[in-house]
């Protein structure tokens, strides 16, 4: 790999060949701040947070657009970048809730606690879906905003739900993250800045509800939003994972990569895994939102039943084990009687130890599984 | 997959997943990808977009359709057709690879032979698709390569579909896209581990990796390993399972996690045969239709309450991990099958956990003996044949040379399907699968805004037929087959071709595979649920009808 050699805020760095500034930033650690860029994304330059200052260059070019360069000599935190970053940002927060962004006690309130300043709910991080998960919270406390100067504004339009995700209109930036995601990794284009000015906001075609579009319900939009515009239906005040297992998707045989994000005995949410997976982080609608309902849902069998007189019955392991063992040895003197079928549902451990089972226990080579179909 | 086994050694996806954004021409025949393998087909749209040609042959108009080059609307069943003209084609205009065919592949003439008395104008006219068109993608395919074909069960759940996958593999073969980046043979496996299931033997002709039972060495082999005297016959096929209990010969059934109730062709034989067993197993997270018709049932695990590998399409195998308990006292499957045959007093089954099941199954398992659960924890998925510790797996199979060798062309004869339409039954049902639904729906009907989304079974057909029969889009209307009947809501849709309707098998309420048939290929035995011949007809009133509601035949 080629490589080249920069420096940024002081510190040598060496970046591949090719990569941002932004990238080479990254990849050594140093934090830019940014909102309309995502890694899977092309870069878009709109959001102005990650401008830095590069000696011998005029202006104060976007990181996530600029190429690094042998032997560049970046500023990306100097008191002159922070302050235009600040502004920009002012003018963003102007028509977001920003009470919570701006309070010095937000990180000791919790949504049932009163606010001293008597802010309204819907103004208050604390009781916003993204809160402590939110890159627009992190920005801003990274650039330390204290007040914003400017007349609020919100749009205050309803709420756009489908049964899998919402889409608060207040809490849009306008970074067009769900937008690019939508036409350029998924290649459907369900929707798209709508309006102009003022009034600009993300939506479908005429409005329409997103049943009606072709929507694909994959929730990359959602997985891509920077704040709390977009977010799962499903525990929507869960917060921060406790704790995330890696896992693999139960339904198709693309076999896509799943972090289940885990809070006490819950998922809360899933999002696809983006390492050493053949789906990169993306997920289709059963992956992403329906892989976990049935896994607690009361229909669960949760004891062994035994059929007596024609109507189940719970039974202890003991005894439903017992019986079938009993049985089975029956059928082990005739093994042309017994089948065995195994499951495409099962993992590889389970459909072996059930044809051992078939083979060496009941002697017999009557297994077969469903996968013909 | 008996017939790619056939021409290269083995039945699996030749290559990856991420190669096909690479491909400069896709072939997708019988898959709608981006419906069944959504993440498959973001490739597949990759591609398309970055200048690929790309081929779409389906009878339903897919959503791929609009991206394509060429859309070829075959006649449902005549695949082969279809990919012979094509072949047919490559060879009258000297398009195919000379050299890798002479260097890796045997039988060429053979499958000239069959080409040379085909009739283009008859595959036209069987096919339904202009002439112009097939040379089109003929030369297309044939003249952008890195070339990949993409199938699934369209093309497999044929009567014919050991012809079908014949058929592609030859096409493949002529054109020498086998062995290299993003082309290739490529099934594309529906169930998450169909493809493990089928590496584990849980087949009844052969152990892992497709070691077959009548060998006579790999039966010594087994026998030393698991200390026990094993048996050289091919045992039951599942439909030879049903047909075996209808008539007596097999009595007691022990399935794990399947619900053929419903997901069976011809679902009411498969319960009648079960009602007739004398003991009856089943271990399932539901209590599914088939369960309810077990003697004993034992709740088992979800893949979210185990851990294990499953095995994707791609032929790679990759480590569950487990996020919670079982609920009530559930297990892994695992762990019951392991403590039935404990208790029946016979030794092996002492795993402590599924690695070591693991170990044991790379121990006796050529492609699968460099796998470990500490492996593929560390370094991710690894896709077979990974025979040692330090293999790094196979994205691309067949490189150097095939599996069983030399390459296998063989000649291909149409024959039309099993079932034909008549006066009687004038219309052809194919079924698939919808992106909201899985499978049975066992999992996904359960999911509240899947179901919400998609909750009721609706039979696509076109407008002229529906027009025809009076029939308007919603309406209650009651589709039969030779073998059943049900009532389901109509959607009327261009998507089908004339003369052609479509339904999923997702709904218990409405099952289509009362009306499927049993035909079966006479060599895969996969059940032909692609085709089979129907009537449709309007329900008055329609309000006193229930979606699913059985209807008597006749
Ligand atoms: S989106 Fe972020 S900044 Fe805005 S209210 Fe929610 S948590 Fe606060
Ligand atoms: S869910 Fe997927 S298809 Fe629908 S708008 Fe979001 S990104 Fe687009
Ligand atoms: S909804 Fe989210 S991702 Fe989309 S533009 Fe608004 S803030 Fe950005
Ligand atoms: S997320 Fe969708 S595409 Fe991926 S494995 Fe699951 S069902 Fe298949």
């Amino acid at each position: 790999m080629e490589t080249i050699n920069l420096t940024i805020d002081g510190q040598q760095v060496t970046a591949r060949k090719g990569a941002t500034v932004l990238e080479a930033a990254q990849e050594s650690g140093i934090y830019i701040p940014t909102l309309c860029h995502h890694p899977d994304l092309k870069p878009f330059g709109a959001c102005r947070m990650c401008l830095v200052q590069v000696e011998k260059m005029r202006g104060f070019p976007a990181s996530c657009t600029t190429p690094a360069g042998e032997g560049m000599v970046v500023d990306a935190s100097g008191e002159q970048v922070q302050t235009l970053r600040r502004q920009v940002l002012e003018l963003m927060l102007a028509e977001h809730p920003h009470a919570c962004l701006t309070c010095w006690k937000r990180e000791r309130c919790g949504p049932t606690d009163t606010c001293l300043r008597q802010v309204a709910v819907d103004d208050r991080c604390v009781t916003c879906p993204k809160n402590e998960r939110c890159e627009l919270q992190r920005v801003s406390d990274f650039l330390g905003i204290k007040e914003v100067r400017l007349k609020s504004y919100r749009r205050q339009r309803d709420i756009d739900r489908n049964p899998f995700f919402e889409r608060d209109h207040d809490l849009c930036i306008l970074c067009g993250r769900c937008v690019r995601a939508c036409q350029d990794i998924r290649n459907v284009g369900a929707i798209d800045f709508i309006y102009r000015g003022h009034r600009a906001i993300i939506g479908t075609p005429f409005e329409r509800p997103m049943e009606e579009t072709n929507c694909e319900f994959c929730g990359t939009c959602v997985d891509f939003c920077p704040t709390g515009s977009l977010r799962e239906r499903a525990f929507p005040f869960a917060g921060v994972a406790e704790r995330q297992v890696r896992t693999i998707c139960p339904y198709c045989g693309v076999g896509c990569g799943l972090v289940l994000e885990i809070k006490g005995d819950q998922v809360i949410r899933v999002h696809g895994d983006r390492e050493k997976s053949v789906n990169d982080g993306q997920l289709c609608v059963k992956g992403k939102f329906g892989a976990t309902e049935f896994v607690h849902h009361r229909d669960r069998l949760r004891r062994p039943l035994i059929k007596k007189d024609g109507t189940f019955v719970e039974a202890s392991w003991d005894e439903a084990l017992g019986l079938i063992a009993e049985k089975f040895k029956e059928y082990q003197k005739r093994p042309q009687e017994f089948a065995v079928i195994s499951s495409a549902k099962c993992t590889n451990e389970e459909n072996y130890v059930v044809q051992k089972f078939g083979r060496a226990v009941m002697g017999t080579n009557n297994i077969d599984h469903c996968a013909r179909l | 997959m008996a017939g790619l086994a056939t021409a290269f050694g083995s039945g699996a996806m030749t290559n990856s997943i991420k190669e096909f954004a690479k491909s400069k021409c896709l072939l997708v025949i019988g898959s709608n990808t981006t419906e069944n393998h959504p993440i498959i087909g973001l490739q597949v749209k990759k591609a398309a977009r970055s200048g690929a040609k790309l081929i779409v042959a389906n009878p339903r108009q897919i959503d791929l359709c609009s991206m394509a080059d060429i859309w070829l609307q075959q006649r449902p069943g005549t695949d082969v057709a279809l990919l012979a003209g094509m072949m047919k084609v490559i060879v009258e205009e000297g398009l195919l690879d000379e050299a890798f065919i002479a260097e890796r592949c045997e039988d060429v003439d053979v499958l000239k032979e069959s080409l040379a008395s085909l009739d283009l104008d008859k595959i036209a006219e069987i096919t339904a698709v202009p002439l112009a068109k097939i040379v089109e993608a003929a030369r297309l395919y044939a003249t952008n390569s890195p070339a990949a074909i993409l199938y699934t069960m369209g093309i497999t759940q044929h009567t014919h579909g050991t012809d079908n996958v014949l058929a592609v593999a030859n096409l493949a073969m002529l054109t020498g896209n086998l062995g290299k980046e993003s082309a290739g043979v490529n099934p594309l496996r529906g169930q998450n581990n169909v493809q493990g299931a089928c590496d584990m033997g849980a087949l009844p002709n052969v152990y892992t990796a497709y070691q077959r039972v009548d060998d006579a060495t790999v039966k010594a082999k087994f026998e030393a390993a698991w200390g026990v005297t094993l048996k050289d016959k091919p045992g039951l096929t599942l439909a030879e399972m049903f047909g075996a209990a209808h008539n007596g010969e097999i009595k007691a059934l022990y399935l794990v996690g399947e619900n053929p109730v419903l997901s069976d062709p011809d679902a009411r034989h498969v319960e009648e045969a079960i009602k007739k067993l004398d003991f009856f197993v089943v271990q399932d997270i539901f209590l599914t239709e088939t369960a309810k018709l077990a003697d004993v049932v034992l709740p088992a695990a979800t893949y979210a309450e185990k851990d294990g590998t499953f095995t994707n399409t791609e032929r790679r195998v990759q480590l569950l991990r487990r996020a919670f308990e079982p609920v009530g006292s559930a297990k892994a499957d695992w762990e019951i099958t392991c403590e039935i045959a404990r208790r029946m007093g016979s030794g092996g089954f002492d795993f402590r956990s599924s690695a070591e099941i693991m170990d044991e199954i790379a121990k006796l398992t050529p492609s699968y003996g460099g796998i470990s659960h500490e492996r593929l924890d560390k370094e991710g998925g690894l896709q077979w044949p990974c025979p040692t510790a330090e293999h790094p797996g196979t994205p691309i199979m067949h490189k150097e040379k095939f599996t069983r060798g030399k390459g296998k062309f063989t000649p291909i004869k149409y024959k039309p399907p099993m079932e034909e339409t008549d006066e009687e039954y004038p219309l052809i049902l194919t079924t698939g699968r919808i992106r909201f639904h899985y499978h049975t729906g066992t999992m996904t009907r359960r999911v509240k805004g899947l179901d919400k989304i998609r909750p009721e079974e609706l039979l696509d057909i076109n407008p002229v037929d529906a027009a025809r029969l009076g029939i308007r889009d919603g309406d209650m209307v009651k589709i039969a087959s030779r073998r059943g009947a049900l009532a389901v809501k109509a959607q009327v849709t261009a998507r089908c071709a004339p003369g052609v309707v479509f339904m999923t098998f997702h709904f218990a309420e409405a099952a289509a595979n009362i009306l499927t048939n049993s035909a079966l290929d006479p060599v895969s035995k996969i059940p032909e649920y692609k085709v089979c011949a129907v009537k449709v007809e309007k329900v008055v009133p329609a309000s006193v009808m229930e979606s699913g509601e059985a209807v008597s035949v006749r």
